[in-house]
């Protein structure tokens, strides 16, 4: 029980010891200033003569989104055709077959979007060729894409009046030279000496010491593993993901994935900060992020650690907590820190099962990933908080009686146009989305479809709406767990959360640079005395309370019908 | 518009080399250095491999000392947990089974002492370990059908109970095949 908790604290204290110094030097990085890292130039400079790219070439915002846009729809053609053909590709050891269209659609979009939603499981859905230079491919370059696209914000604001928000390709270059493939370079090596397969051999097979004849799967996962959580991705090499014996073999890899995952979003808060040269922001906003994410965990690791109350009738002894869906070597409180970490920063990895934890974890993971930028996804995570700071200062504009200004630009109706189409657009898709579900569910349970929706859920009754809330939550949130009872491997499914994944992907990046980019534009006002500051504790307070509001308003009745009524009724 | 396709794909080439090649290439050779050669560690008794020291395997005949329950059967060419929700009733009815077949198969035992582990399925379904106590309340069962000493099988249990990482962080627990191996070679 101690040694868990020490374990925790541990993981804690080695997040903010990497985290903090990782910021500083990400905002130098980024701003051009030396940094041990320039002897990576000769290699940056031969990938842009290789491409055709000039890195000093200046974008205004719609170039940078262009360059943005037109790479990523570029990686969502090729790599669909490329998952529908896997099967007759090479590194193929285990002769896993091609993907239907509608599952290669998900799975690419998820993919290219940063989420990693898996309705395939990776032992037997994807080659090896696939897991590689589809998926680790996807899960270096879509980190690198919200890097990219949270730099050029930055930019925006330091340099007050411009319209150059620097060039997408540079960013984008340097986030995977500079940041990304060296880190992930290290934990793919403490992986690997610590028992996660690295080899390119297939299934094995054995006779077990009982006398059964046992398959392995097996592959080249600790590269992929590494930076699936580095870079916020979450998509596994095996089905189980990092609840997998060979995907997290330890402790001490337990610590190190659960670390990784959390250092680029805390060290981009604060780059944020160090870049634009207002330090205390950086700190401002890392403060209510940090509160924020307490917030949720604390209730989840109290939750657990309870255990199950039906289990606790029969009266079994559950000392360490609730152990269905758990890992004996990493325990029940490293699960739940781990599952409040994986959703608020839309990681997605899981080292324990989410639909098998009690009700109100499932609240709070919930909340976490409808709320999304408590640190959030590798770069999109600033994004998001923008969207919320910029409602909070047209809110405290209008309370005061000012114009709203942020950071010395007039926040105008355009730019809170596009923060309250932004806001609204997580409600709509996850509760839209999760109507859809139920109305098909509930009406057309028996239609003649491959998979009847009848045996969609896993479970009975609200825990079986919180599958189907969950599925799209985690679709809106770039997330990519799941509440993975649900028979979501069907078209249905696949179409749905494919579309709520691309729209929750692009439209909150597109957002947050336009916005920037237009407030770059204007005229650049001086601090005065009667200038809204946005560095303080009561601003601070301000954009958390808009947080709160905004999506318990949102949220509050369909959580209610899902994990706060299902805690109810196991209260009884 | 032109121009960034071409870059795009340009790119794309470039940087697959580099992520998807050098990369992984990179961590396999250096991984053929580790101790399962980046192969997964694996368990040799007499010559015969007869598993992999991180995935857990089926026990369930008397003599060994049994393992979680698992919702793929210990079938590691896949891997899942139940996914079953804390209040479903079909899931909590397993449950009460697997308490049943314990209670049975261990005369005196109090369900006081039957540590949740053991009655619930874990989250990969090839969880490999076991709680101490876990072992602990099989060492009679174990004992009596070998034919040994009670306490010297549960003086392997004890050498045989990893402590937390560093002695600080994390749980203790048992590997059941390694425990199981270890059992076979006792006399």
């Amino acid at each position: 029980m101690n040694t868990e908790l020490f374990g925790i604290l541990a993981s804690f204290i080695i997040t903010l010891l990497i985290g903090i110094p990782l910021g500083k030097y990400l905002a130098k990085m980024f701003a051009g200033e030396k940094v041990w890292t320039d002897f990576m130039k000769p290699l940056e400079s031969g990938i842009y003569k290789l491409s055709g790219i000039n890195p000093n070439e200046p974008m205004n915002w719609k170039q940078f989104l262009k360059a943005m846009m037109t790479i990523n729809a570029f990686w969502l053609v090729y790599g669909f055709f490329v998952l529908m053909h896997q099967d007759k590709l090479p590194l193929n050891p285990d002769g896993n077959p091609g993907m239907s269209a509608d599952l290669a659609f998900n799975t690419i979009l998820s993919f290219v979007a940063n989420c990693n939603l898996q309705h395939y499981s990776g032992e037997s859905g994807a080659t090896y060729l696939i897991q590689h230079f589809i998926f680790m491919f996807l899960h270096f370059c879509s980190a690198a894409t919200g890097i990219a696209c949270a730099i050029a914000v930055f930019k925006a604001f330091r340099d007050k009046t411009t319209t150059d928000l620097g060039n997408f390709w540079a960013y984008f270059v340097k986030g995977i030279t500079r940041l990304l493939l060296p880190l992930a370079i290290v934990i793919a090596l403490i992986l690997t000496f610590n028992g996660t397969p690295a080899s390119y051999a297939g299934k094995d097979k054995f006779i077990s010491l009982q006398g059964d004849t046992v398959n392995v799967s097996r592959g080249p996962a600790a590269q992929m593993i590494a930076i699936k959580h580095l870079g916020t991705n979450g998509g596994g090499w095996f089905g189980a993901n990092s609840a997998h014996p060979l995907e997290n073999p330890n402790y001490l890899t337990n610590v190190v994935e659960i670390v990784s995952q959390m250092i680029i979003p805390i060290a981009m808060v604060l780059a944020f900060g160090y870049f634009i040269r207002r330090k205390k922001l950086g700190w401002m906003i890392f403060g209510v992020m940090a509160l924020g994410t307490l917030m949720l965990m604390i209730p989840t690791i109290s939750s657990e650690l309870g255990g199950n109350p039906a289990i606790a009738k029969m009266g079994i002894a559950q000392t360490t907590g609730a152990m269905e869906g758990k890992e004996v070597r990493i325990g029940p409180m490293a699960t739940a820190y781990w599952s409040t970490l994986t959703t608020v920063v839309s990681t997605g990895s899981v080292n324990g099962m989410h639909d098998s934890t009690m009700p109100l974890t499932g609240l709070w993971q919930l909340l976490a990933m409808m709320i999304n930028s408590f640190f959030g996804g590798c770069g999109v995570g600033v994004l998001n908080y923008l969207i919320y700071v910029i409602i909070a200062v047209f809110i405290s504009g209008l309370m005061v009686g000012r114009t709203p200004e942020f950071l010395g630009h007039k926040v105008e109706a355009r730019e809170v146009k596009i923060a309250a189409l932004i806001t609204l657009l997580s409600p709509f898709l996850i509760l839209a989305g999760t109507a859809i579900a139920s109305y098909v569910f509930t009406n057309f349970g028996n239609a003649d479809w491959a998979v009847k929706p009848s045996t969609w859920l896993n479970n009975p009754g609200f825990h079986g709406f919180s599958e189907m809330l969950y599925e799209n939550t985690s679709s809106n949130a770039n997330n990519g767990s799941g509440f993975e009872g649900l028979g979501d491997g069907n078209i249905f499914w696949n179409v749905l959360t494919g579309l709520v994944i691309i729209l929750g992907r692009f439209l909150p990046i597109i957002g947050p640079v336009a916005i920037a980019g237009l407030l770059a534009q204007k005229k650049y006002i001086p601090e005065s005395a009667g200038t809204l500051k946005v560095d303080t504790v009561t601003f601070s307070m301000m954009t958390f309370a808009v947080i709160l509001v905004l999506n318990a308003l949102s949220y509050f009745p369909a959580l209610a019908l899902g994990p706060i009524a299902e805690y109810f009724s196991m209260l009884k | 518009m032109k121009k960034y396709i071409i870059q795009s794909i340009r790119l794309t080439v470039v940087l697959t080399v580099l992520l998807c090649v050098i990369y992984p290439v990179l961590i396999t050779f250096a991984g053929k250095l580790s101790k399962g050669q980046g192969d997964g560690e694996k368990i040799i008794v007499n010559g015969k491999v007869v598993g992999y020291a991180a995935i857990g395997q089926k026990f369930d005949k008397p003599q060994y000392f049994w393992g979680r329950p698992s919702a793929v059967g210990y079938n590691a060419a896949g891997s899942a947990g139940s996914n079953k929700g804390p209040s479903n009733p079909d899931y909590l009815k397993d449950v009460n089974s697997r308490i049943d077949t314990l209670l049975k198969y261990h005369p005196g035992l109090k369900r006081a002492d039957i540590p949740a582990d053991l009655v619930t399925a874990s989250g990969s379904g090839l969880d490999p370990d076991i709680s101490p106590e876990a072992a602990k309340i099989q060492v009679k069962r174990v004992a009596q059908f070998r034919k040994l000493d009670e306490q010297k099988v549960e003086a392997l249990v004890a050498s045989q109970t990893e402590k937390p990482w560093l002695g600080m962080f994390g749980p203790s627990k048992v590997n059941v095949l390694k425990l199981n191996v270890a059992l076979d070679a006792l006399k």
